[in-house]
């Protein structure tokens, strides 16, 4: 490779050379990096570890990953398409992300190998600023589309992970459990969008139905943070059991959520609250005519 | 289409079997209203379970059947409202305030059981005051 590569060197005084085309010129670009593939990637290789980037890695990683990455560079660079690095950026990205790789570490590896082939590309050809001048005129676009793929691959994997993952969370839908004969739990964990508040509601109102249920405690312990549109949705919540014949109980408010609520000034007054789960169901019970009792008191040694 | 209205010992019941027209529910309003003064009863309950819709205008008048009921001397409690509308009640705005709800019928009679016989007591307790 390296030979031939030689070979399709023309030199620099070569009359043919004002009308080489961008596709020689990249042809001739390949063949010397192919050439000075071990110096170069090395260098790369160098580069990524004083700049600190992929600390997830160790340096013999970073050495094996910088040597695909680089033939799959110089690959597209020769044939100009971008399919097989396109997929190997996909393939990396699926392999780095779940090790904790940033975006602008990749992005900031595919940049510095585009700086070092280019101050490659300086040294060689520094005495004929003519031809360097042609030389980045093609280097420079295709290196910049190659940058594009290779970040835009990273980023649409990671997003398509965090779908992946919100999916999962929808799918660990909230579960409405039964305590006692006609009263009802719902603890509400994570984030609460409008779509999850629709469920909850439609999911909580079929179980009203079908348990029979009389009143239903609400505990949002698990809630981070409440802003008006998902207090609205729990008021509708509340108002919409209501018309099912069902009470509803909320608990588990924390003083952040409490302090948010009154300072927005969502109304609150249509809804039962009890500091927490217990006090909540302890109150359930009451509305449903329950006591709970020691069992000595129940039935007192004679 | 007419609402048949039973009464069943102190409470009428009017059992809603299809969707109805406005003409058919003012028409129910003013035959419930009419009737608890005749059968003199305590309590109203309507049943919706077969309503898989609500528009503002049915809200309406199951509204101002319970009001006015309510000062005719009777407790009114609409029963059977289904999951699906009541969610789009409330996401319409449309939440019944001030009219008591019930999941069908039985809990229906039980709630205006309950009512009327705090009701009772609350009387007995004035007079003992008195």
């Amino acid at each position: 490779m390296a030979t031939k590569g030689k070979n399709a060197l023309p030199s620099p005084s070569d009359p043919q050379t004002q009308s080489e085309s961008t596709a020689a010129l990249l042809r001739e670009l390949v063949a010397l990096l192919r050439q000075n593939r071990t110096q170069l990637r090395e260098e790369w290789a160098r580069r990524i570890t004083r700049a600190q980037l992929l600390t997830a890695m160790t340096e013999e990683e970073i050495f094996a990953e910088a040597t695909s990455v680089y033939d799959n560079y110089v690959e597209a660079l020769e044939t100009g398409t971008f399919e097989a690095l396109q997929a190997y950026a996909r393939n990396l990205s699926e392999r780095i992300i779940p090790r904790g790789v940033e975006t602008h570490e990749v992005v900031g590896i595919v940049l510095l190998l585009r700086d070092v082939l280019a101050r490659s590309l300086f040294a060689k050809y520094h005495e004929d600023f003519d031809k360097l001048n042609r030389i980045l005129d093609a280097y420079e676009p295709a290196a910049n589309r190659i940058a594009n793929t290779v970040a835009v691959g990273f980023v649409q994997e990671r997003e398509r992970i965090i779908r992946q993952q919100q999916e999962a969370i929808r799918e660990l839908s909230t579960p409405v459990l039964q305590v006692r004969e006609r009263l009802l739990i719902l603890p509400i964990i994570g984030v609460i969008d409008p779509q999850r508040a629709r469920q909850l509601t439609e999911q909580l109102l079929r179980a009203i139905r079908t348990n029979r249920a009389k009143v239903v405690v609400i505990d949002i312990t698990g809630v981070a943070a409440m802003d008006s549109n998902v207090a609205n949705h729990l008021v509708q919540t509340v108002e919409a059991s209501r018309l099912l014949g069902a009470t509803v109980i909320v608990t588990g408010l924390s003083p952040e959520i409490a302090q948010t609520l009154v300072t927005i000034g969502v109304d609150l007054s249509e809804m039962a609250t009890v500091g927490d789960l217990q006090g909540g169901i302890e109150e359930a019970e009451r509305l449903l005519g329950y006591k709970v009792l020691p069992l000595e008191e129940v039935s007192p040694k004679t | 289409m007419e609402v048949p209205i039973l009464k069943q010992g102190h409470y009428l019941i009017a059992s809603i079997q299809s969707a109805l027209t406005d003409a058919d529910l003012s028409q129910l309003r003013e035959a419930l209203i009419e009737r608890v003064g005749r059968f003199r009863a305590r309590g109203v309950i309507v049943d919706v379970t077969a309503l898989d819709v609500m528009d503002s205008f049915a809200v309406r008048t199951l509204r101002d059947i319970a009001h006015m009921a309510r000062l005719r001397g009777s407790e009114t409690v609409i029963v059977g409202i289904q999951p699906e509308v009541a969610f789009a009640m409330v996401q319409l705005g449309l939440t019944l305030k001030g009219v008591s709800t019930a999941l069908d019928l039985e809990e229906g009679l039980a709630f205006l059981d309950r009512q009327t016989q705090l009701r009772i007591e609350r009387g007995s307790a004035r007079l003992d005051r008195g």
